[in-house]
């Protein structure tokens, strides 16, 4: 099996998955008991929360463990629209090529009352600061920004978001989702005053994730109940998965820039390949781009038969289109950045990880031209372009 | 469990009666390229019999392996029990398809209505018109 989904998830590391057994082993206390057991939980928990607030950047009392990164999303997004409303403040900024934990809470929002403002990207998928620092109003109570894109793997311009945001007075969260563990995250130096990040998507187990809410930004809880993280976040504290969480966050960005330079090469290699199939197109922008990530639209063919086919040769891959979304239409993201529902439906996006290899890159590449190719043959929508009947909409 | 039934993967791997038919006696296509399926039947027709059929169709597996199964399930079989082919006959013969895949059968059976009426336009044969609905727009299919 050749696994290239490493956004949707990735294989925990030895080192996440030797780090969670203590945790399930010898300190299988409440954190919250006052015996021994229990404090031993209580400091392998603050000892992660120390690690990780390390690797962002932020001091551990500004870390909030929940279940993942759309819990995280979600609370970020509530508590700043909570506190603007308090201040009279109902305007929320963010963009069109958001994750759905953020849309849905925005969606939501929106019905409450707030006005949600989703700013256009750019055709590669990017937003300008100037466009934020534009759209920013009197009564603006929120910008949010992903970090990088889950699907076309575009890295937005966050330091630069996260300044104006700070000299305009608004809060400002990132969904880090696809960035932590792989790009440098410092929430000081980039005036981030909320992210969302989760745990399997850098090598860790599934179920676990954080809110950094910088300290003096107000929080609501979503869930009620004891007075865990500092009672914002009621429940006992899932300990084991928290030290997995810690060890594979530290093991990530420890390994960082001998990944990314690894993984580049990896990246452009699959590129270079797929590029060379006729009518067919790269998503996002070339360079601004996650170092693991590659999304394709090929014209004339729909992106579950790609993805059925594709499994067959052993590949695990993901698609944008309507019929794998599980809605009718075909990804947000590929028609915000102007890709016609057609295209948008052929689309393929290949994300890469620490196990994948070379020879699997070259192999991928083969697969998907000849996966292509036959599923070509049998359209009728390709047919009819070659025989003139049917406009291309992407060139040779 | 797997998002499809055996039978369906079967026919998405292995279709049956997929190409054209050079000057085809009727030839129907339903869907749209927005919606993400267009399907294509051809069909040659011999004595009021079905002597050959084709397929081709963009679209995902469950669009695929329809089109395989509908066109065997009307190869050699006389026109009007093509006309009373439905979308549940082609489902249950694939075992069923999941229930948000279901119009890929009703595509199916679309096409396959389409060609017929283009064989009776092209040879003269009068036929009842509205017992031929058009399927041009996806929101009658997608829906």
């Amino acid at each position: 099996m050749i696994y290239m989904d490493n956004a949707a998830t990735t294989k925990m590391s030895q080192a996440a998955i030797a780090a969670m057994l203590p945790g399930m082993e010898k300190v299988w206390g409440n954190p919250s008991s006052l015996y021994a057991v229990g404090q031993q939980a209580a400091e392998a928990l603050w000892s992660a929360r120390e690690r990780i607030a390390a690797c962002l950047g932020a001091s551990p009392k500004e870390i909030y463990f929940t279940s993942g990164g759309s819990e995280a999303d979600n609370q970020a997004i509530i508590s700043a629209a909570w506190e603007g409303a308090r201040r009279g403040k109902k305007h929320i900024i963010s963009s069109a090529v958001e994750h759905h934990a953020v849309l849905h809470t925005l969606r939501k929002l929106a019905k409450a009352g707030f006005v949600v403002e989703l700013l256009p990207v750019s055709a590669e998928g990017l937003i300008a600061p100037e466009q934020v620092a534009a759209a920013v109003r009197p009564d603006t109570c929120l910008v949010s920004i992903m970090y990088a894109n889950n699907e076309i793997g575009t890295v937005m311009p966050v330091a630069e978001i996260g300044a104006l945001c700070r000299e305009k007075g608004v809060p400002f969260h990132t969904d880090a989702v696809q960035a932590a563990g792989h790009l440098p995250i410092d929430v000081a130096a980039q005036n981030i005053d909320f992210l969302a990040l989760s745990a399997h998507k850098f090598r860790g187990p599934k179920g676990i994730g954080v809110l950094f809410a910088r300290r003096g930004q107000p929080l609501a809880s979503l869930i009620e109940g004891g007075a865990q993280e500092r009672g914002k976040r009621a429940g006992t504290e899932n300990v084991p998965a928290i030290m997995s969480m810690a060890a594979a966050l530290e093991e990530a960005c420890g390994h960082m820039a001998e990944d990314t330079t690894r993984l580049l090469k990896l990246r452009d290699r699959l590129i270079a390949g797929l590029a060379q199939i006729p009518y067919s197109v790269l998503n996002g922008d070339a360079v601004k781009r996650l170092p693991g990530n590659v999304n394709f639209c090929f014209e004339g063919i729909e992106g579950e038969s790609l993805l059925l086919l594709l499994d067959d040769k052993g590949v695990c891959a993901s698609s944008g289109s309507a019929c794998t979304s599980g809605s009718l239409d075909p990804s947000h993201v590929l028609l915000a950045i102007g890709r016609p529902h057609e295209l948008a439906h052929g689309s393929l996006r290949l994300s890469l990880g620490r196990d994948n290899t070379e020879q699997e890159v070259d192999y991928v590449v083969r697969s998907v031209a000849e996966v292509v190719a036959y599923l070509r043959n049998m359209s009728p929508l390709w047919q009819e372009k070659l025989a003139g009947q049917r406009a291309f909409i992407l060139s040779k | 469990m797997a998002l499809y039934t055996e039978k369906v993967m079967e026919h998405f791997r292995r279709p049956r009666n997929v190409g054209c038919i050079d000057n085809a006696d009727g030839v129907g296509e339903v869907g749209n390229a927005k919606c993400g399926d267009i399907m294509k039947i051809y069909i040659r027709v011999d004595n009021d019999i079905i002597a050959d059929v084709k397929f081709e169709t963009f679209g995902c597996g469950s669009a695929i392996a329809s089109s395989s199964m509908a066109t065997e399930m009307i190869k050699g079989k006389p026109l009007k029990d093509a006309l009373s082919l439905t979308n549940k006959a082609v489902t249950e013969a694939l075992d069923g398809l999941p229930a948000h895949k279901l119009h890929c059968s009703v595509l199916a059976e679309e096409a396959i209505r389409a060609a017929v009426k283009d064989y009776y336009d092209k040879h003269g044969i009068a036929y009842d018109h509205s017992k031929f609905a058009s399927c041009t727009d996806c929101a009658g299919c997608c829906g």
